[in-house]
């Protein structure tokens, strides 16, 4: 067991290392110069030299890398292009925070309710609460995160007013002045979560009611309620653990778009900004950051996959 | 006169097809079951006999529906009780044992836990009391350690212990009647008999009503007293076991009978012609498209009429009809006498050890691999067969991938025509390739459902001749007419043909490459006993025909009687007999071949099969000795745990490997020659 | 042809109507999409404008349905060639095993563990903004995706006996998983096409938002929402009209994809548009 899980965790440290060098590749792997491609044709020879200096262009790309990786596991992060004074770490890290606060409300919320709306619609397949919570699922599947959170802000911050539209206090603002400001954004969130959670549970659910066993619990004499809960539902939520943690990940993504409709001030607007200004190393330091994130998630639900399932338990004993 | 158990009155069960038309499964079926009976029902697929033992605990599965009829078990209709009422009679009054335990045990639930629920459901047994009875149980399901087995997962036991678990489980609600479907569906022959034999006990000790269902007559004939023939939904014979095996008297159950290859034999069993159609309106006799005697009046619908005390049949005609113990047509016997043996064997199979490595990350550099073929060495002759016996785990499925080239050797060669072939498959001529052909077990599976039958049928012939489609056309059609298909199915999909039908388009792919060795690997023990029987004849003809060589793998005796010349019996990897067929089964010597022929279940032999060692859970893989010393009832101490067996060979060419003498295995009594033997 | 439900029949129409409207667009858009006129700005939906003016003067019906050709050819465009190089790369791995398997899959984790909104944005960063970046953006964003599954399902086949059949023919792999295996992966091969576009719409939708995706005045359904975002209380119909049309694309898209994977026995409820 411990072995398997050092197994993971070594394994998951050199896939992130991979997922940097894709990074990397991806930003200054480029034909021609690189500078130049960040600075646009017409920039002044001086800037082009600071550039270069500062992104260290004169050194061939494998020592270049190294040094970035190494910079990065020390906790040297470098220094932003567009404003060369600015350092990155504190730069990314109060803002992190935000959108971790942002992460964990909607985690919290969502998770728990899409999945009890899953297990409801695969229960009652076909019948009235599916129909209803499937056509919520399809609805907030085909709306882009935008298009919700632009509608919520519509609604409630603007029409109704009652929750504010766009967030006004400033990046280090502590918990207590930030929390109103969350409200929107994290609904708009949790509405996208459950509508994916929720369809991955309700199939799973559909599909244990119909194995063999479920049936045999059933033929045993147990009362409905009990096989279902003590025999269905288990195994029903194991295959979830994945899908919520892909889901999970993804609010990396997603958080990008909501934070830029209500203005929020989090790592996804700062992203924004970063390639708004094509500031290489700060689109760089969030884009692994981003990486580590989504690939220690999928870490833990391996793990937590392998405790709950007697097979692979026993079998890794 | 006491009060029936569970009746059964008048029951039909009907399913809506997609084109809202309703196919009945279960038709007017009536039937009363007395304390302590034990009934067997007995039918092949598409009979209805699953839906009815499901209807047994008032369950039908998917959309299927009780049309009329009643089922009463202590005098209610348990269809018309409340869902209350009718979860206590599942598992309280009426039990099942489920087919596939392994399938019906959740997984992530410890088996004891599985069976405690029962009894908190049914008993109000908890805690420390449960403990206890979950002990008692486990230990009369004969588990050596039951603390220990309660505490197991279903994937860690094998499946005659899941098998057990879930006896254990139906036990556990003491009910009144207990219902088993097809309870040794996938288990190896020596565990089906270990289970049966645990069965008769405990229904014989507690005096259990019990319900089987089984394709298989041995195994009904083993446990049961009383048997219905289940055809098309209805009942169409009923009576005492001996009685309607000896002599039956409705031709369904005439063809069943005929169809079943017998251990002391040497002849091919009697194909049933036609296939079960689905007529389903009822308005005549069901059976009367494929019956021999069928008349006028079978126009009409056969009424279940009591011919005797004890014994009804449905047929118009069961008066007319002589009652025949004997098959009305004889079949082949297998002629060893054919053609000249050739002197020259086709196949030669050398000294073939064959290892499993698993795949973990040490095996970089550990040669982490269990050998499962040690030291085998099989010959083929043209126009003759050898078959390859042994349950699972035996190594001959891994035996049959070393010949076909998917599995290198670790040692050995296998000569084809006195040439070495290559072990990898790919590195083997195309003229080696097309010799050699294999026909798989799962005719489900081995075509690919995509693609017509005709192309099915034209790839071998395009990969081997270069033969253009139009080409092969034609002799795709010849290939189809000599399994007795028309050539109408060209243009189907596998999914529109039945078990059987899909096995004879594997059978002539094989042969459409012109080979001289097919290996038969267990190519009829997914098919219908009727349909067994039909796919024999049709080997032994091409067999005749093409002077083929075959393989054939199996793990059914009578089967291996009924069509090789010669056989090899292998066990745990090793071959521990081989001789020609008539001088194996009729004066056994290895231990190992003694078990397997006494746990073959006849129709006729009412006696127990004892020969069964009782230390099956052992699983054993020394290295050095003998390897099947866990298991042997005449175990020499220590010696057969550490010296390797010597051969003893005989001059018929009937070897043994063991250390006993070949006059000491010889004396040992013979259970299958229709002596009986005491329980 | 099965009998298909109100619904399939709803996604259906969703999906044919968007495509008409896209290839038909010079002759159904009664204005020039980038046509301004200070004079109309911020009307109101009337039988002069359907859907009403921007702050420019644009006509909101035309841009939705010019919008609506860059989203389509983007999306599709994207999805087939994710969809057919994941299936070939990820059927040819499942096939052949071994080695080259586990390194193109850990290949394939390490493009998976970036967010693809993420890779999406490093992408742009480095090489600006424009359609042909987008489409070669979506494809590595999803193209890892539909490699796992494809060889998922690939695996499910490959163990059973008519391949083995094959390999003992002799066959080259290259035949082998053309003819015997590619045939039976192709119903998942539609279901991830449908499920990958929609993502796409989506996924283009949402950059384009944020100011990466097609240049303006080219008109765009995510842009416009971000263009008229500011006078959401004036004038909502600016956003209203564009978010109409992705929603009902990507629905009609989930439909179709939902009709194809019921009809073929699949399980479509695979998770995120990662």
């Amino acid at each position: 067991m411990v072995w398997y899980t050092l197994r993971r965790c070594i394994g998951a440290l050199i896939t992130l290392f991979f997922v940097a060098a894709v990074i990397f590749a991806g930003t200054e792997l480029l034909p021609g110069d690189v500078a130049t491609a960040l600075l646009g044709r017409d920039a002044t020879p001086k800037r082009l030299a600071q550039v270069r200096a500062q992104l260290h262009l004169d050194r061939p790309v494998g020592e270049r890398y190294w040094e970035w990786f190494r910079g990065f596991v020390v906790g040297e992060w470098g220094y932003s292009l567009a404003r060369p004074t600015q350092a990155i770490a504190p730069l990314l890290g109060e803002r992190l925070w935000n959108t971790l606060w942002l992460a964990l409300i909607a985690a919290s919320v969502g998770i728990p309710v899409s999945i009890l709306l899953g297990v409801v619609a695969g229960i009652h397949r076909n019948h009235v609460p599916d129909v209803v919570i499937s056509v919520i699922s399809l609805v907030g599947m085909s709306l882009p995160e935008f298009v919700i959170g632009s509608l919520l802000m519509l609604v409630f911050g603007v029409m109704w007013a009652i929750l504010p539209a766009i967030t006004i206090a400033p990046p280090n603002a502590s918990f207590g002045q930030l929390w109103p400001s969350m409200i929107l954004p994290a609904t708009t969130l949790i509405i996208v979560m459950v509508a994916y959670i929720l369809r991955m549970v309700r199939s799973s659910v559909i599909e244990v009611l119909q194995s063999e066993y479920v049936q045999m619990a059933y033929l045993k004499g147990m009362p409905l309620p009990q096989v279902i809960w003590r025999y269905a539902i288990p195994t029903a939520l194991l295959p979830s653990i994945n899908a919520i943690a892909l889901t999970v990940a993804w609010l990396i993504g997603g958080v990008v778009v909501v934070e830029t409709v209500f203005n929020y001030p989090g790592i996804g607007r700062l992203m924004t900004a970063a390639v708004g200004d094509r500031d290489l190393p700060l689109v760089q330091a969030v884009g692994i950051v981003g990486a580590a994130f989504y690939i220690g998630v999928n870490l833990c639900a391996d793990i937590a996959t392998l405790w709950l399932t007697p097979r692979l338990r026993t079998q890794y004993w | 006169m006491s009060v029936p158990v569970l009746e059964v009155d008048h029951l039909t069960v009907g399913f809506q097809r997609a084109d809202a038309s309703i196919v009945y499964a279960v038709h007017e079926v009536s039937l009363r079951l007395m304390p302590g009976e034990r009934l067997g029902i007995v039918g092949e697929s598409g009979c209805g006999k699953s839906t009815l033992s499901l209807a047994l605990l008032g369950y039908i599965r998917g959309n299927g529906s009780r049309m009329q009829g009643t089922v009463r078990s202590r005098g209610v209709d348990i269809f018309a009780m409340t869902d209350r009422e009718r979860q206590k009679v599942r598992g309280g009054e009426v039990a099942l044992v489920p087919q596939n335990a392994g399938q019906a045990l959740a997984p992530h639930l410890m088996v004891g836990a599985q069976i405690g629920d029962v009894l908190a459901t049914h008993c109000d047994m908890t805690g420390q009391q449960a403990q206890l009875k979950i002990r008692q149980l486990l230990h009369d399901m004969r588990f050596v350690d039951p603390d220990q087995i309660a505490m197991r997962y279903p994937h860690q036991l094998s499946g005659g212990q899941q098998q057990r678990i879930a006896l254990a489980m139906a036990l556990a609600g003491a009910p009144d009647v207990l219902v088993l479907d097809e309870p040794t569906t996938g288990l190896d022959v020596t565990t089906q008999a270990q289970l049966l034999q645990l069965l008769d006990e405990i229904t014989r000790n507690t005096q259990m009503t019990t319900v089987i269902v089984s394709h298989d007559l041995g195994v009904i004939a083993r446990v049961a007293s009383r048997v219905i023939v289940m055809y098309a939904g209805e009942v169409v014979e009923d009576g005492m076991v001996p009685h309607v095996f000896s002599q039956p008297r409705h031709p369904y159950t005439r063809g069943l009978i005929a169809a079943l290859p017998q251990l002391d034999l040497p002849v091919l069993p009697t194909p049933m012609v036609g296939q079960l159609g689905y007529d389903n309106t009822y308005q005549r006799c069901t059976f009367a498209p494929r019956c021999a005697f069928a008349q006028q009046i079978c126009t009409t619908p056969p009424p279940l009429t009591m011919i005797e005390v004890n014994h009804r049949v449905r047929c118009h005609r069961w008066d007319e009809i002589p009652p025949q113990g004997q098959p009305v047509v004889a079949g082949d016997t297998v002629a060893m006498t054919d053609a000249p043996p050739a002197t020259e064997p086709v196949l030669e199979i050398k000294n073939i050890y064959a290892t499993y490595h698993r795949r973990t990350w040490r095996s970089w550099w550990r040669d982490d691999g269990v050998d499962v073929v040690r030291d085998v060495q099989i010959q083929l002759m043209a126009g003759q067969t050898c078959a390859l016996v042994g349950e699972s785990g035996s190594g001959k499925s891994t035996l049959a991938r070393v010949v076909m080239g998917l599995h290198p050797p670790r040692r050995g060669e296998i000569r084809l025509f006195g040439v070495p072939l290559p072990s990898d498959v790919d590195r083997r001529s195309v003229a080696a390739r097309r010799h050699i052909q294999l026909v798989f077990q799962n005719p489900d599976s081995s075509l690919n459902p995509r693609h017509t039958i005709a192309e099915i049928l034209h790839r071998p012939q395009f990969v081997f001749f270069g033969r253009s489609r139009a080409q092969s056309g034609v002799y795709s059609r010849d290939m189809l007419q000599n399994v007795r298909m028309d050539e109408a199915y060209l243009t189907r999909y596998p999914s529109q043909l039945s078990g059987g039908e899909k096995q004879r388009v594997a059978i002539a792919r094989a042969f459409l490459a012109e080979p001289a060795v097919v290996v038969c690997d267990e190519v009829i023990s997914a098919l219908d006993v009727s349909v067994q029987a039909a796919v024999l004849h049709l080997l032994v003809d091409m067999q005749h025909k093409l002077q083929t060589a075959y393989l054939f793998i199996a793990h059914d005796l009578a089967v291996v009687r009924a069509i090789a010349q010669y056989v090899v019996v292998l066990y745990a990897g090793q071959v521990c007999e081989y001789g020609p067929a008539e001088t194996v089964f009729s004066a056994p010597f290895h231990p190992y071949t003694a078990m397997l022929m006494a746990a073959v279940l006849s129709i006729h032999s009412t006696t127990s099969p004892d020969r069964v060692a009782h230390r099956i859970d052992v699983v054993d893989d020394s290295v050095h000795g003998c390897p099947f010393v866990a298991r042997c009832p005449v175990a020499i101490v220590g010696v057969c745990a550490t010296t390797p067996p010597p051969w003893q060979i005989a001059d018929n060419g009937h070897a043994v490997r063991c250390h006993h003498s070949r006059d000491v295995l010889g004396a040992n009594p013979h259970p299958q020659s229709g002596n009986s033997t005491t329980v | 042809m099965k009998q298909l439900s109100f619904v399939s029949w709803v996604g259906i129409g969703l999906l044919v109507i968007h495509v008409v409207m896209a290839l038909a667009a010079p002759w159904i858009a009664p204005y020039s999409p980038t046509a301004i006129d200070a004079t109309q700005a911020m009307q109101p939906p009337s039988l002069l404008h359907w859907g009403g003016t921007d702050r420019f003067g644009r006509d909101i019906f035309s841009r939705v349905i010019y919008g609506g050709q860059i989203a389509l050819v983007i999306s599709l465009t994207s999805a087939a060639v994710a969809v057919i190089g994941g299936g070939l790369i990820g059927v040819y791995v499942a096939y052949i095993g071994g080695i080259v398997d586990d390194v193109i899959m850990r290949c394939i984790d390490a493009l998976i563990s970036i967010p693809s909104v993420l890779l999406l944005l490093v992408i742009v960063t480095t090489f600006g903004a424009g359609n042909g970046v987008m489409i070669a953006a979506m494809v590595l964003s999803y193209l890892p995706s539909v490699v796992r599954v494809m060889r998922a399902t690939a695996l499910e086949y490959i163990p059973r006996d008519f391949i083995y059949a094959a390999r003992m023919r002799g066959e080259q792999t290259i035949d082998v998983v053309w003819n015997e295996l590619w045939p039976n992966i192709l119903d998942v091969l539609f279901v991830e096409f449908a499920m990958n576009a929609s993502w796409i719409v989506l996924a283009v939708s949402g950059l384009s938002f944020l100011g990466f995706g097609v240049n303006p005045p080219t008109p765009d359904w995510g842009l416009m929402v971000n263009e008229n975002r500011a006078m959401l209380l004036l004038a909502p119909w600016g956003i209203l009209y564009p978010m109409g049309a992705v929603a009902t694309l990507v629905i009609g898209l989930n439909l179709v994809s939902d009709t194809i994977a019921h009809a073929f026995g699949i399980d479509r409820s695979r998770g995120m548009p990662i």
